[in-house]
Parts: structure tokens; C-alpha cells; sequence
């Protein structure tokens, strides 16, 4: 089986501004995939690269092992996708939206079509001028998740949707993963990521700056630790993997590098611990530091 | 709080945004009459030259129906006969000024955002009132100024300018009203445009048979009719303008209390819900396409089926007129006889009717543009749907529209005049098919080559109405009239038909949409 999504080294300009820059991106055949980044960094243009809405100046980019630019059409027979901001035609309303984009695609499930209507509590009566924005947002997700495409790209699809529907579209991701259906998920929302995704790429100004599992990024990152010792944490705080350390009196709270974890564990140990309470990195963490050292690097 | 606090700074906005448009199209509207001036002198130099025009051209029926009655032999009254059609663009301008202003702001969801500020309910509406109003009256003051310069009589030619201004604002008005109607831009686009095309066939159908027909009293009924009933340079009519005032301040007074009324991005008319599932139609690029632009050609056909019933009915007048008239009837039988002039006549409108259908043709092309702008394409190259697959959609319209209008129109004016005709005028308006698909080129060219540009087509379509109808007039060089696609058009059905013209103008149509369309393959799709 092919990889879904396979970009190297992608370059785009826009005049004299270089909105990708050496992008990487690969997302595997059946997995969640995250796509973060800040706003600007690149994400929708490499999206629209791998629809052929945009020609790519360098590198590669294909998408269900095709040329996006050259075989797209034939390829987005086997390609759902939402946009970050759906417009609609005012004059439509949003079911014959769904029916057009389906039909457009191939072919959609008419029984699951009117089971996300109900999900996601979608009129498809309305006319599309006067849906909101995350109406508008539903009328797009339905298309995409009532399809039969192989692939579904979503570009920050839960703007818009209130938290109850951020849940809702949650769970039929999760629904379409067990369907053995490949998800490219481009978000800025922290914990859906951390949610759905089975692994992550972080992208700023145009590059890759970090890829992988969650469980892998975290490797490459702090793990926060808080304490109660049977002494005073002597001589721990100067440890190079130690970080950010607070101590009162017997109580120690710092970060510690997950790869020196286990050295650094021995040492409580051998002061003699009576509480640990250990937390992983969030990625909300993990996401400020690559963007916190991008700011210091500046 | 008043309902108008804010309205500066929104009139102040709408002057910024169309810093270009506004004062291009006050300057033109102004402009070409004063042109008109030193053609007119240079055409009809002496007195009795004037007043052989004014027994003869300024009086046969093409003249009546297009242009109005002549009311002076001087050369003002030429003038102000020749630029009659001066007020029509400007009323079009204001029109469309005013709801780009108010229900298009309202309905991109603009107004939302300002209203939420130290704004009046009705301070937009002022705004666009207050913009277009100023518009007409610099337009209607200019040319009033530059009349006098070229040494016209003052008093004609301030009433020439008060044409202008009250066209324009009596216009602005009709539109401010269409804009609280409907909740969408467009319908309340087609509303005023429709108000502006009624008013001037109204017009056309009371002036066609001459002064003593018994259909002139319906020239009061149209805003048209009114200016020109002022009869600048021929012993004015002041009060007709008082005419135009009321009907500006009673027109302007119902949209304001309407505006008042209405919630914001409500229209008068009720939304209604639509069906939950698409239709059989509703597939595929042609059917959204049909979907999207369907209801637009079927009032442009209605608009060219109504101007070939009147075009039709106002040849019949002629020959009345010639009975009446034996100085007329010398010249037509130089023509040809009565045949010729209603030949000859029906050649000049077959030109107007052309120049329409090319406004027709660049309005479908560039849905395709506006759609792409608009985000709305994306989604669908998300699909299997290619590029071209999708802009031909569009493109259809934009080839076919115009031919189903023009065959339209051909068939009613046949109908009105001699049912034996019916096949001669449909071929005649058939082509200027030709011409018509070269400014569609056109337009395409500029959507797939410079997508941003795009709506350069529409002035593409006023060079080709500027040279077509007033080049001769302002005497451009025969080099700047061949610019023109409908210059090459022959003459039919007053001429004989010559392919060659036709077979290079469709060649050159088809150079220009393939250039686009290859263009539109390869570039980057605007994705804002």
C-alpha cells in the first residue's frame, strides 16, 4: 500500500514571500495524523500543494502516490476535504451542498449522510447565506465524513463548532480510523490533537520542525515532577538534566529531560521519596518551547 | 444617538474604496457630451445645415427611439439629443454604487462589524445616498461648466447638467429602496438594473412614433422621460425637476423607513427554506453552473425579448412619419425607400442589441472569477472536477446565453414588424454573435492570465460601446474604430452578409478562450 501523503523538501513562493520552505510531511496509511503550526506557518498552502490547487515550485509532494498537479482529478476520487472556512453559495442550501459535493466526488451514503445531519444537529434546509460560520463548518464535514474517500483532509475543521460539536466530530474521526480511513488533521487546537492524532508534525515558517509520535516527541522533551522527599533534595537542582527546580524544604518541583529520567529518579530514591507525582509534557508544552526558542533565536 | 450618526466617516469609507470607479465614471458620464460639442459644430456648421438635421435625422423614428426628441436646431439641442443615453449610464452607476454600499456590505457580513461601533441604523443607507448624490451632482455641474466654456447658452446647459444629476439621483434612490427588499446583493442588483432598463424602454416607446403619437404621455411615467421633457436649449422646463426632487426625497423617505424596520441582513421579502436533498439537476460542473446562473440569463432574455418587441414596433412608425414628411421621404428614397431606413434602422440596433449581449456574455464569464474569489471553488478541485470541466460550466453561459438572448430578441422584433421577417432579423442578430464572443474572450483571457485583473473585462466592454456607438461622433481614427469587434460586423439586414469578418472574429474568440484556459491550467488557484 502506498503513503497517503508523502511531501519532501516542499518549496512555494508567493512573490517575494517563502511560504514553504523545505516542508516534510508524511502520513501513513490508516493513521490520524496531526498537522500543528501557528497561523502562517505554511499549513492550508501545503494542503492546497497536495490538492493541485497550488503548484509547487521544488521538492516532492504526492498524495495516494499520484502527482497532485497532474492527476488530481483523478485522485480526489479517493480525497475528502474541508477547508478552514467553508463559504457556501448563498443561494443553495446546505443539503444540495452536501448532495453536489458528494456526487461531485462519486457517490455519497444517503443513510449516513442524514445520520450526521442528526449528529451534528445540521437544517440542511437552509439557504447558505444564512447558515453561521460553524454551520457553515457542519455543511463541509458532513460532505467529507458522509463520502467514501479513502483519504479525508481536514484543515482546522473545528473552528466555528461549539464544544459539544468539537466532541461529536471527535468521535466519527475516531469512527473513520477504525473504517481503516487515513486522516489528515491540521489544527492549532491543542488537546483535539492530543485526542485523535496517533502521530505529529509541527511545522513553523514553511519547515518541519519536528515529527513523530506523541510518545516520541515527548522523549525529546521534559517530564514535570513534583516531590516529597524524606530529606532536602541536596545537590539535585545543579543536575545538567534537572531543570526549572523549586525547592521548599523537602518538597522538590522541577523538569526533568525524559531521557535522563531513570538517573535522575535513582537519585530521589536514594534520598528516599514519600509522594511522586509525575506528568508527561503536554503539547501545549511542547509546542511552546518550539516556538519559544524560535522567538529566543531571534 | 441619531439613527444617521457615523454617516461621515461611513460616506468617507465608500469615497476610499472607490476612489477609482467613482470619479472615472462622474468624469466620463460628464466628459463625452462636452466632446460632443466641437463634433457637432464641425458636422453642422451653419444654421441651415442644423436645421436640415433637425427636419431629417434628428427626426426619423432610429433617432426618436434611441436618443429622444430634438428640441432646439442649435447646436445644443443636437447635443443634448445625441448624449441622451449619458443619464441612463449614470443612473446605472449610481444604482449600483449605492447597493455595493449598502445590502453588499451587509450581506458579506461587513455591516456587522461596524454596527456593532457608535453607529446609526440608518447611517449606511445616508452614506450611499449622501456619496452617489454628491457623484451626480459634480457629474451634472461639470458638464453644465464645460457647456458654457465651449460658448453654449448658460441656461440649457445648467438643464443639461440637472439631467444628469437628476437622473443619477432618482436612480441612487430606486436602488437605496431595492437594497431593503431583498437579502441578497444580487436580487437587489437585478431589481434596480430592471428599474433602470424599464424606465428606458418606457422612454423609447413613447418618443419612437414622434411628438404626435398617441403613445408620447408615456414619457411621463419614466425618470427618463422626465429629464428629457426639461428640454435644455429649447425654452426650458424648469419644473420638471421638482418632478425627479419628489421622486428622489419619496423614494429615498420609503427606504429609510424600511431600513428603520428591518432587522440587519433581513430583507423585506421573507427567506424561505429550501429542499433538504439536491435535486436531479444538481450534479456535476454543468449542473451548478445551470444552478448558479439559470435565473440571471432568464432575465436577460426576458430584457432582450422586451427590446425586440419595442425595437419591432418602433420601425412601424416610420412609415407614418414619412407620409407626414416629404422632405424625409427624399432622403429615404435615396436610401433605398421606406424598406431601406427600416433596414438601416434595424442594423443600428442589431449593434446595440450586440453590445448588450456582450455584457451579458462577460457577466457569466466572470461568475467564474467571482466564484474562485469567493472561496467557493476550492471544495469543488477538491473533487473529481477538473479546472477546465469546471470554468467551461461557466464559459457555456457565456457563449450560449448571449445566443439564445440575441435569437430572442431577433424573433420578437420580427414578430411586431412582419411575421415574414422573423427569419431575416433572427439571422441578423445571430451576428453579431461573433463580436460578442471576442469580448468574452476576452474575459477569459484576463481570468485565466491575470486572474486579478479580471474585471478589466467590464471596461473592455465600454471601450467596445464607447468606440461602437460614439466613436464615429467623436471622430477617432478608423485604426481606433477597428478595435472595436463590432466594427467588423457587417451591416445586416441593411448589407449583404460577408463570412470572412465573422469567420476571423469567431477565430480570434476562440484564440482568446484558449489562451485563458490554458492559462487557467497552470497557475496557482486564488486562494485569497
Amino acid at each position: 500500500m502506498t503513503t497517503p501523503i508523502a511531501v519532501s523538501g516542499l518549496v512555494k513562493t508567493f512573490g517575494r514571500t517563502r511560504a514553504l520552505d523545505g516542508l516534510d510531511l508524511e502520513v501513513r496509511a490508516g493513521e490520524v495524523h496531526g498537522f500543528l503550526g501557528p497561523n502562517g506557518a505554511g499549513k492550508s498552502t501545503t494542503i492546497r500543494v497536495l490538492l493541485g490547487l497550488l503548484r509547487k515550485d521544488s521538492g516532492t509532494a504526492t498524495l495516494l502516490g499520484g502527482d497532485p498537479w497532474r492527476d488530481g482529478t483523478e485522485l480526489h476520487r479517493r480525497v475528502a476535504y474541508v477547508p478552514g472556512d467553508v463559504t457556501l453559495w448563498p443561494n443553495l442550501t446546505g443539503g444540495e451542498v452536501v448532495d453536489l459535493l458528494g456526487r461531485l466526488r462519486g457517490g455519497l451514503d444517503p443513510a449516513r449522510r442524514d445520520g450526521l445531519y442528526e449528529r451534528f444537529a445540521l437544517d440542511p434546509r437552509k439557504k447558505g447565506r444564512a447558515y453561521s460560520k460553524g454551520n457553515r463548518q457542519k455543511v463541509g464535514l458532513v460532505a467529507a465524513l458522509a463520502s467514501d474517500a479513502e483519504l479525508l483532509i481536514f484543515d482546522e475543521p473545528t473552528s466555528g463548532l461549539d464544544p459539544l460539536m468539537e466532541e461529536v466530530f471527535q468521535d466519527c474521526v475516531r469512527e473513520e480510523r477504525e473504517r481503516g480511513r487515513t486522516v489528515l488533521l491540521s489544527s492549532h487546537v491543542l488537546s483535539e490533537v492530543e485526542a485523535l492524532c496517533d502521530r505529529v508534525t509541527i511545522v513553523r515558517d514553511g519547515r518541519t520542525v519536528e515529527s513523530g509520535t506523541l510518545t516520541e516527541l515527548r522523549h525529546l522533551t521534559r517530564t514535570s515532577l513534583d516531590a516529597e522527599l524524606a530529606a532536602p533534595p541536596d545537590g539535585i537542582a545543579d543536575l545538567p538534566a534537572v531543570h526549572d527546580a523549586h525547592v521548599d524544604g523537602t518538597r522538590l518541583r522541577c523538569q526533568v529531560d525524559t531521557a535522563e529520567l531513570g538517573d535522575v529518579l535513582a537519585r530521589l530514591t536514594a534520598i528516599g521519596v514519600r509522594t511522586l507525582a509525575s506528568r508527561p509534557p503536554t503539547l501545549e508544552e511542547l509546542f511552546l518551547r518550539h516556538y519559544g526558542t524560535a522567538e529566543a533565536a531571534r | 444617538m441619531s439613527a444617521l450618526t457615523g454617516t461621515p466617516a461611513l460616506a468617507r469609507l465608500a469615497l476610499r474604496r472607490d476612489r477609482i470607479s467613482l470619479p472615472l465614471w462622474t468624469l466620463v458620464t460628464a466628459l463625452v457630451p462636452i466632446g460632443f460639442v466641437s463634433t457637432y459644430e464641425g458636422l453642422y456648421p451653419t444654421a441651415a445645415d442644423r436645421l436640415e438635421y433637425a427636419r431629417t435625422s434628428g427626426t426619423n423614428p432610429t433617432f426618436l427611439a434611441l436618443y429622444g426628441p430634438l428640441y432646439d436646431s442649435g447646436v445644443g439641442g443636437i447635443v443634448a439629443q445625441r448624449a441622451a443615453t449619458i443619464p441612463v449610464v449614470l443612473a446605472l452607476v449610481t444604482a449600483l454604487t449605492v447597493i455595493r454600499h449598502t445590502r453588499v456590505e451587509e450581506e458579506a457580513g461587513r455591516r456587522e462589524l461596524l454596527g456593532a461601533t457608535v453607529l446609526g441604523r440608518g447611517a449606511a443607507l445616508a452614506a450611499a445616498l449622501g456619496v452617489t448624490a454628491a457623484a451626480s451632482v459634480v457629474a451634472g455641474g461639470v458638464l453644465a461648466a464645460g457647456l458654457v466654456a465651449q460658448g453654449l447658452p448658460a441656461a440649457g446647459s445648467v438643464a443639461f447638467g440637472a439631467q444628469l444629476i437628476a437622473a443619477g439621483l432618482v436612480f441612487a434612490a430606486v436602488a437605496a429602496l431595492a437594497a431593503q427588499l431583498t437579502e441578497s446583493a444580487a436580487a437587489a442588483r437585478g431589481l434596480a438594473i430592471g428599474a433602470v432598463g424599464a424606465a428606458y424602454v418606457v422612454r423609447l416607446a413613447a418618443d419612437a412614433g414622434g411628438a404626435d403619437s398617441g403613445l408620447s404621455w408615456l414619457g411621463w411615467l419614466s425618470p427618463f422621460g422626465w429629464v428629457q421633457r426639461a428640454r435644455p436649449y429649447g425654452d426650458e422646463r424648469w419644473w420638471v425637476f421638482a418632478l425627479a426632487a419628489a421622486a428622489f426625497a419619496a423614494l429615498a423617505w420609503g427606504a429609510a423607513e424600511l431600513s428603520a424596520r428591518r432587522d440587519l441582513g433581513a430583507g423585506v421579502l421573507p427567506p424561505r427554506l429550501g429542499p433538504a436533498t439536491a435535486g436531479r439537476t444538481l450534479r456535476g460542473a454543468f449542473g451548478l453552473a445551470w444552478r448558479l446562473q439559470s435565473r440571471a440569463s432568464y432575465g436577460w432574455v426576458a430584457g432582450f425579448a422586451a427590446l425586440g418587441l419595442v425595437y419591432g414596433g418602433v420601425v412601424g412608425g416610420v412609415r407614418d412619419l414619412v407620409r407626414d414628411n416629404p422632405e424625409l421621404e427624399k432622403v429615404f428614397t435615396r436610401l433605398g425607400g421606406t424598406h431601406g431606413i427600416e433596414d438601416a434602422f434595424f442594423a443600428s440596433t442589431m449593434t446595440t442589441l450586440g453590445l448588450i449581449a456582450a455584457a451579458q456574455a462577460v457577466s457569466a464569464a466572470l461568475r467564474a472569477r467571482a466564484e474562485e474569489a469567493a472561496g467557493r471553488v476550492e471544495p469543488l478541485l477538491a473533487t473529481r472536477v477538473g479546472r477546465v470541466r469546471w470554468a467551461a460550466g461557466h464559459l457555456a453561459f457565456a457563449a450560449l446565453g448571449p445566443a439564445v438572448s440575441l435569437a430572442v430578441a431577433g424573433v420578437a422584433m420580427g414578430l411586431v414588424h412582419d411575421a415574414g421577417s422573423v427569419p431575416r432579423l433572427t439571422g441578423a442578430a445571430l451576428a453579431q454573435l461573433p463580436a460578442v464572443w471576442v469580448v468574452a474572450g476576452a474575459a477569459v483571457a484576463l481570468f485565466g492570465l491575470a486572474p486579478r485583473l479580471a474585471a478589466a473585462a467590464w471596461a473592455v466592454v465600454g471601450a467596445a460601446v464607447l468606440i461602437t456607438l460614439f466613436g464615429a461622433v467623436l471622430g477617432f481614427a478608423q485604426p481606433v474604430l477597428d478595435v472595436s469587434p463590432f466594427t467588423h460586423v457587417p451591416k445586416l439586414p441593411a448589407r449583404p452578409v460577408e463570412w470572412t469578418p465573422l469567420a476571423w472574429l469567431t477565430g480570434a474568440a476562440a484564440v482568446l478562450t484558449a489562451a485563458g484556459l490554458a492559462g487557467l491550467r497552470r497557475r496557482d488557484l486564488d486562494t485569497g
